[in-house]
């Protein structure tokens, strides 16, 4: 057990050593699997921001439901209690075609034009608060409502967070794909480095073999190697990503101040992090078992 | 019972040539013996068969009674760990020191560090190269080179030890250190094999001598 124990901590020293002796070479390949990491993990981050932008957009759902021109007080009255009555309402409010001919009025530039009108053209209206965000409680209530008499038409507010929505959606889907290729691109970096050290140390695998080496502990070192060049690669990618939101928040702050906001994106949280440098030494890991797995099967048959 | 025996073992390379045809013979434990016959007679291949380097298509090699054609690859190393094996082409490690490369079959079996130090330096000594234990194997002689695998191939202590060739690129004077060498692990009991064809270092041992002809044992 002491001796296992020793030998692990003797091939990690040496691999750390051997990583030490060739740093040009280690850098670049450090950089390669970072660059391939940084991609899906920074669309994610971006991806993440519109996320919550549009949560924060829906958090007020609401349906405009307009009415006949003809509409009397009693269909008005019919109506709101049929509105009021739907499960999934919170407030329903009524806008007369008077107070909204008033509030057009308010607004800038319009009070000549609805001047020249021989006579109100708005229609009575009511806005209706939904209870929670779900899309598709907006669509349900948004067919009932139209379905109802002497309802003109109705407005869904909330189509554009869905539409925000189903592009989220597509953005999470291709996130997931450049994952999947990134994470394959990472592997195939891994296992073609491992495979070159292999070579270089082809003569000691081979004679550790003859004097009666485990696969084991053949494969020990290697995959010291490959783990280690996935957590320098997450870690590189973790800098690009980080230093590149840096520098669009700087831009962004600029551009939210000229709308007199304050927008800007959220850093990965500390599990975001951790979990992308796991995936990262997982995948060095794997390009090294395959490499050596590999270089042994061939070992075998000769 | 014997240490080594081949029933019948016949071994044929892809391409089709035939390098053992139907062997068959028995060591016995703390025996010394010789293997000679002409090159490409089949030595080298028959000391395969006993590491399990190589594997029989017919026959049955047993090594303490295993059979080794027939281990799981698994077992493999552990059978290797018995043997010690001098082979051509030396494969010393010249990225290390001479007391490293001696050291390696021990950090390979698990060896704690300190008991394996004063292994390593005890084999060192007994081939003589204790004083060179610093240095790299590339400053040693071809002599001294040799003397150091045969110190990496017994620091293990093995039943066994087997030699290709051992003395094939020395002068006689170093050749003859070498075999005094086997000779002394065998009076403490190793079994040793020696393949060789050199007529006249085994005239000098009153052993017994196994003679391969194109496959065939004489």
């Amino acid at each position: 057990m002491r001796a296992w124990l020793q030998h692990h901590g003797l091939s990690f020293a040496q691999t750390l050593a051997r990583l030490a002796r060739s740093p040009f070479a280690t850098t670049l390949n450090v950089l390669a699997i970072g660059v391939a990491a940084a991609l899906p993990l920074g669309v994610y981050c971006v991806l993440g921001n519109l996320d919550s932008l549009s949560r924060n957009a829906s958090v007020d759902p609401q349906l405009s439901v307009f009415l006949a021109r003809d509409a009397a007080k009693a269909d008005i009255a019919a109506v709101e209690a049929r509105l009021k009555g739907a499960s999934g309402v919170s407030t329903v409010r009524f806008v007369s075609r008077d107070a909204a001919l008033v509030e057009l009025n308010r607004a800038a530039g319009m009070e000549e034009v609805i001047a020249s009108l021989p006579q109100n053209p708005l229609p009575d209206a009511f806005v209706v608060r939904l209870s929670t965000s779900d899309p598709a409680l907006a669509d349900r209530l948004d067919l009932e409502f139209k379905s109802l008499p002497k309802v003109a038409y109705v407005q869904a507010d909330s189509a554009w967070v869905r539409r925000l929505d189903a592009l989220l959606r597509l953005g999470r889907t291709a996130v997931l794909l450049l994952s999947a290729l990134l994470g394959l691109a990472l592997v195939a970096v891994t296992f073609n480095t491992i495979r070159l050290q292999i070579l270089t140390q082809r003569d000691e695998i081979e004679l550790c073999r003859l004097i009666g080496a485990t696969h084991a502990y053949i494969r020990r070192p290697f995959f010291y190697l490959g783990s280690l060049l996935g957590l320098f690669g997450g870690l590189a990618a973790l800098a690009i990503v980080l230093s590149g939101l840096t520098v669009l928040n700087r831009d962004l702050a600029q551009l939210a101040h000229l709308y007199g906001s304050d927008i800007r994106l959220r850093f990965p949280d500390s599990n975001e992090m951790i979990s992308a440098l796991v995936a990262a030494v997982a995948l060095g890991w794997l390009g090294a078992y395959l490499s050596v797995s590999r270089h042994l099967l061939e070992a075998e048959r000769d | 019972m014997a240490i080594i025996s081949f029933r019948q073992v016949s071994k044929r390379y892809p391409g089709g040539f035939e390098a053992l045809k139907l062997v068959s013979f028995t060591v016995e434990p703390g025996e010394m013996l010789f293997l000679t016959g002409h090159s490409g007679a089949g030595k080298t291949t028959l000391l395969k068969l006993i590491a399990a380097i190589e594997r029989a298509n017919g026959g049955a090699v047993l090594v303490n009674g295993q059979n080794v054609s027939a281990l799981r690859p698994a077992a493999i190393p552990y059978l290797r760990r018995n043997l010690g094996l001098v082979f051509q082409g030396q494969k010393l490690l010249f990225d290390r020191s001479v007391f490293d490369n001696v050291m390696l079959p021990l950090v390979v079996t698990g060896q704690p560090y300190r008991e394996g130090a004063r292994r390593a330096r005890a084999a060192l000594d007994k081939v003589g190269l204790l004083q060179r234990e610093k240095a790299n194997p590339v400053t040693l002689s071809g002599g001294e080179q040799q003397r150091l695998c045969v110190a990496r191939a017994v620091v293990n202590r093995p039943a066994i030890l087997l030699a290709d060739e051992p003395t094939a690129s020395l002068d006689a004077a170093y050749a003859d250190e070498i075999m005094e060498m086997f000779n002394a692990f065998n009076q403490v009991g190793v079994t040793v094999l020696v393949a060789t064809h050199d007529r006249q270092l085994i005239g000098k041992y009153r052993k017994r001598v196994l003679t391969l002809d194109h496959g065939k044992l004489q």
